[in-house]
């Protein structure tokens, strides 16, 4: 909301700065956005006419004009389109300085003289731009200071009110709130009913009652619509941010920036029958004073004749009712429409008016009628015309009614905490116009109508805190905190998750949870993903069902800009929907690694990272939950990973069933490309829940007795997975099998081409005694029986 | 006895050309082996009228000792040779790089979180967590933003249908641990939140904290005192806090958190309020939502933008470089 600083002044005289008031109702609750001068920094200008004007003799686009400032005339060269015999303008004369101390001089245009300058309301820093000269009105005095004459040394303020503060949006909120804050008087506006010149009444019916409880009209007819709107009420009305458009609609929105109440005139002839408040029927239509056709909606509440609609209720006129050059009889509409019958519909039309905005936050249910008494007067001193009876139509059991607020003073006491003198609470809610009833533990209190955002008790308690003055209420520190934390020790925590993989060299990343389709379907194609109703743009349409899809994004982000050694982790939800409809929102670990093993260095090779760099990276990980073995990586496919450097990565749950938690591999050589990463990239997922939960250590002696120790060379087909080995060795190894360690894999000269030599090392050690060799060789002996009986291993000749 | 008078000194010489431990043995064995010469005149000695054999023996004696003490001399000073000659040999450029590993780091964002996380943690406050998609119930309805409520234009909500969004604020956290739990309650509720909203100041996703203690007896001051203590915890100085009056449907009374900011310009200190968040006595409607009864407990809740605090913390001047996730502005964060 804008207003003149001017303007609010004739209401109420604090006094106090421009700067003052500003930071005075921002600390109100009443937020100052800005404060802007009316008009730049100029002088010498002044209201002159345009005596003659004729064409330049060497330019086509500009005028040669004769303007007078009522003592002389003078040649000036004009560039403007709009420039015309008779039109009366702001003149700089010689001597002026405009806006950015720029000085006017004679000058000459094209080998013509020119002696001063015809203004646009741009250079007189009046708007950002404009299109033409600013044109004043026909009766302005020729040779009037233009500042004067326009009364231009004012400010704009701008105030962003918050949904609650419906009561502030026109002069008459604002000044009250100014003269609360100051403790100054208002100059209150007399506002007189006219007396009814004609005895003409308008039929109004209403059956939507509660939707619109309170509907006055009112018909004035032999209005002359021609008449100019003076200019103090054009200029009020454009410092408050509403352009003039004729006088019929400029005093309405005059009296709704002045009182509050949104006010409607429709031309009389085009009402057939009588006004009929009412709400839509599904699929009416009507085309509104914007131009727009809209089908109407039966949440819709209009005015609407005996025939059609008329009106959106509280939004917007319709184009044919509305007042238009051959007018001559007016109904003028004043009405109290339900906030909760306006709230939402005109976002569903698409329509955001002064109108609207005021209804569906409330306006003051007993306005109507002063408002429309002082657009009246206005009118009849405007545009004449004979104003008939006010008609009223309301329904008592559906105007709001002030709630009478109990409040006691030990509750405002808790709340604040602070103890008010019950001469500060009664001064201070007196002000904002309650009434007050002591009771014994405090007031039984009515707020006026305008300030029907008073409910309940807390709504005066922050009444009180804002009008004391937050600054001023005390400080203190809570008392001292609840017990000691309990912080579950099998739970390992984020910050020491992310602290592991931020030492193996990963740095964190935060992606966007919302990617782009078809990334998200080359990702993973086996889930749709849930798409917003209303994204930002096609590259954040639909929620991520993995984070790898941002990852890779992240990754070619940063190898197109020489960063060619990447490693990215991120945590954070996907978003999977499930077969039975319902979406799992899925803490998840995601982390992806290219280029380069180690930064490249005097001390190491170049060796880029491989599939086992990222199983390293997850087993080290898996190792802090103290239970390793309770994860497998079983080989997989996976639609975007390389088919034969896939790992699905399970966990035995508490019922000894392996559960997928995860997945791991190097993205699919088809996807490098479209994905803009041309080198090898490994990507790893895993559920945060399966990483987290850790084991509490369990102490378990230390054997006294020495270890033994045999070592295997294997020789097996390529085929067999080394893990197929190892669960071999680990099922006929004995109970006393402590360490199995897998220490070569070689492949190569001296071993047949189709198979493969493993080296491990096998330690036993017995908790109560020493093992014997006897016993250490049986076990070797039934391992290798078993090895080769199985997986058709044999000892290395 | 001449004789012995020339080996000693046949022998200490030897001693004293020995270039290495092994020769210096050499020596030893060539005159104090078993064989040695030294020692044969030992052996010798059944030769010398017996009355003059204790004093041969102490002679020759005194002679060996004199060898062996020359040897053993010679003997550490040819190893504290060799020790050093190997030091030396051993000796590296210490101005070499260490093996790199390089570690990474925390997103600035995560980073600002975990040290408001710790603040808090010691004044016994629990991190909470919640589901970013959420319902109409917990991310307005329960706050006390009925569906038509003009308040809902503040938050540019993503819709995916009629009953599902994304959460606009971690606010629906507080509902959903109050539906839980009964107070006393002190937690925190760090997360990622959605605005349809994006140009130069404004990310469709950035990430919120919000702080909520409900107890018997908690008041406005009480809510003064926390923010004060947060933002000289955080911004390690005394920095001056200004709530605001303003609206929140689901506090009462509710306010902006301003802090002053000092801006060094060449024309010198300048300050100004920077708008933080907002905060507010926990609305009594809210309360009625979740089952606790706001005459028998208060409390207050509070919420800021956590890439707001990331940027006046470490002077970052870009919005949008927090999700670009460039690594030459993650590794500024080690």
């Amino acid at each position: 909301m804008k207003f003149s600083e001017q303007w609010l002044r004739e209401w109420v005289q604090p006094a106090v700065s421009t700067e003052e008031l500003a930071a005075q109702v921002t600390m109100a609750g009443l937020e100052v956005d800005g404060v802007e001068a009316v008009a730049g920094m100029f002088s010498g200008v002044v209201v002159g006419q345009v005596v003659s004007r004729e064409q330049h003799p060497d330019a086509d686009k500009l005028s040669l004009c004769q303007v007078t400032d009522g003592n002389e005339t003078f040649q000036i060269v004009c560039g403007a389109a709009n420039v015309r015999t008779g039109l009366k303008i702001p003149l700089a004369k010689i001597g002026a300085v405009l806006p950015g101390d720029f000085k006017i001089k004679k000058a000459k245009l094209r080998g013509v003289e020119s002696f001063g300058m015809l203004c646009a309301e741009a250079e007189l820093g009046m708007a950002e731009s404009s299109d033409g000269l600013m044109e004043l009105p026909e009766d302005a005095p020729v040779g009037a200071d233009f500042r004067e004459y326009m009364n231009l040394d004012d400010t704009i303020i701008e105030v962003d009110l918050t949904p609650n503060r419906a009561d502030c949006l026109s002069m008459a909120g604002l000044a009250r709130e100014v003269g609360v804050l100051n403790k100054a008087d208002l100059t209150e506006l007399v506002v007189n009913a006219v007396a009814p010149a004609i005895d003409d009444k308008p039929a109004i019916e209403v059956s939507a009652a509660e939707q619109c409880p309170r509907y006055l009209g009112r018909i004035v007819k032999g209005v002359n619509v021609k008449a100019v709107t003076p200019l103090w009420m054009v200029e009020k009305l454009r410092r408050g941010g509403i352009r003039s458009i004729d006088p019929v609609v400029d005093v309405t929105n005059y009296v709704m920036l002045e009182l509050g109440q949104p006010m409607h005139a429709f031309d009389l002839k085009q009402i057939d029958g009588g006004i009929r408040v009412r709400m839509a029927e599904q699929g009416e239509k009507l085309t509104l004073l914007d131009g727009q056709d809209v089908e109407l909606n039966a949440d819709t509440l209009v005015i609407a004749d005996h025939a059609k609609p008329l009106a959106i209720a509280g939004i917007m006129g319709g184009e044919h009712s509305g007042v238009a050059d051959d007018t001559q009889d007016l109904l003028l509409e004043a009405a109290f429409f339900a906030p909760l019958a306006i709230a939402g519909r005109a976002r569903n039309y698409g329509l955001h008016t002064d109108s609207s905005h005021r209804f569906e936050r409330g306006v003051d249910y007993n306005l109507a009628a002063k408002a429309m008494e002082r657009a009246t007067a206005l009118l009849l001193d405007i545009c004449g015309g004979q104003p008939g009876p006010v008609v009223e139509v309301a329904s008592e059991a559906h105007l709001p009614k002030a709630p009478t607020i109990h409040l006691r003073r030990a509750r405002a006491e808790l709340i604040l905490g602070l103890k008010l003198a019950d001469s500060e609470i009664e001064d201070i809610l007196t002000r904002l116009g309650m009434q007050l009833t002591a009771t014994d533990d405090g007031w039984d209190v009515v707020a006026p109508s305008y300030r029907f955002d008073m409910a309940i008790e807390s709504d005066l308690i922050e009444e009180l805190a804002r009008i004391y003055g937050y600054e001023r209420l005390p400080v203190r520190l809570p008392s001292a905190a609840s017990p000691l934390a309990r912080v579950a020790e099998n739970r390992l925590s984020m910050g020491d998750l992310r602290r592991h993989l931020v030492a193996r060299g990963y740095q964190e990343a935060i992606t966007y949870s919302f990617v782009e389709p078809q990334l998200q379907k080359s990702m993973d194609p086996d889930h749709a993903p849930i798409a917003l109703l209303n994204p930002i743009s096609a590259e954040m349409s639909v929620m991520r069902t993995d984070l790898l899809a941002g990852l890779v994004q992240a990754v070619s982000y940063n190898l197109k800009r020489q960063q060619p050694r990447v490693r990215l982790f991120e945590t954070g939800l996907r978003f999977v929907p499930q077969a039975d409809g319902q979406l799992d929102q899925i803490p998840t670990l995601a982390f992806a690694l290219t280029g380069n093993r180690l930064p490249q260095s005097w001390a190491d090779t170049d060796a880029g990272v491989d599939f086992f760099d990222a199983k390293g990276d997850v087993e080290s990980l898996l190792a802090r939950t103290g239970q390793l073995s309770r994860y497998r990586f079983v080989a997989a496919s996976h639609p975007a990973l390389h088919p034969g450097q896939t790992a699905r990565i399970e966990k035995l749950d508490a019922d000894g069933q392996w559960q997928e938690v995860g997945v791991m591999g190097a993205l699919h050589p088809s996807l490098q490309k479209p994905l803009g990463v041309k080198q090898a990239l490994y990507l790893v997922q895993l559920d945060l829940a399966a990483v987290r939960e850790i084991a509490i250590p369990d102490f378990s002696e230390l054997s006294k007795f020495p270890e033994m120790r045999r070592d295997l060379a294997l020789v097996v087909a390529q085929d067999v997975q080394v893990d197929q080995v190892l669960q071999a060795i680990r099922a006929k190894a004995g109970d006393y099998l402590t360490k199995l360690n897998l220490f070569d894999v070689y492949v190569g000269k001296g071993i047949d081409p189709d198979r493969k030599s493993l080296a491990l090392g096998l330690t036993w050690q017995h908790p109560s005694r020493t093992l014997t060799d006897e016993e250490v060789n049986d076990s070797v002996s039934s391992v290798l029986a078993h090895l080769e009986e199985s997986l058709g291993a044999t000892l290395r000749g | 006895m001449e004789n012995l008078e020339a080996l000693t000194q046949q022998a200490l010489a030897a001693v004293s050309e020995a270039q290495d431990v092994a020769a210096l043995d050499q020596v030893r064995v060539q005159f104090l082996g078993k064989k040695g010469e030294i020692t044969s005149l030992m052996k010798n000695l059944g030769s010398v009228a017996p009355e003059d054999r204790p004093k041969m023996g102490a002679i020759i004696n005194e002679a060996k000792d004199q060898v062996e003490n020359a040897i053993s001399q010679r003997k550490q000073l040819l190893e504290s040779a060799a020790l050093d000659a190997k030091l030396a040999a051993e000796t590296i450029d210490i101005t070499l790089p260490g093996r790199a590993m390089q570690e990474g780091s925390l997103h600035p964002v995560t980073r600002t979180i975990e040290r408001i996380e710790s603040f808090f943690a010691g004044a016994g406050f629990q991190v909470m967590e919640g589901p970013e998609i959420e319902d109409e119930f917990h991310n307005f309805e329960a706050l006390n933003i009925p569906s038509h409520h003009p308040a809902r234009a503040m938050h540019d909500t993503f819709y995916f249908d009629a009953g599902r969004l994304l959460r606009t604020h971690t606010s629906p956290v507080q509902v959903r641990t109050m539906e839980a739990q009964q107070p006393p309650l002190r937690i925190i509720c760090p997360g990622r939140v959605y605005r349809c909203d994006y140009d130069q100041t404004h990310s469709p996703m950035f990430h919120q904290m919000e702080g909520l203690l409900v107890d018997k007896g908690v008041s406005f001051a009480d809510l003064k005192g926390i923010l004060q203590e947060f933002m000289a915890a955080f911004f390690e100085k005394d920095i001056k806090v200004r709530l605001r009056p303003s609206y929140f449907p689901f506090t009462e009374p509710s306010a902006e958190i301003d802090i002053e900011w000092v801006i060094e310009t060449p024309e010198g200190t300048k300050t100004r309020w920077l708008e933080i968040g907002g905060c507010g006595m926990v609305h009594p409607e809210v309360f009625r939502h979740v089952g606790i009864d706001p005459e028998e407990y208060t409390g207050f809740a509070f919420g800021m933008g956590m890439e707001r605090m990331a940027m006046l913390r470490y002077g970052v001047n870009d919005l949008r470089l927090f999700f670009e996730n460039d690594l030459r502005f993650l590794q500024q964060f080690r």
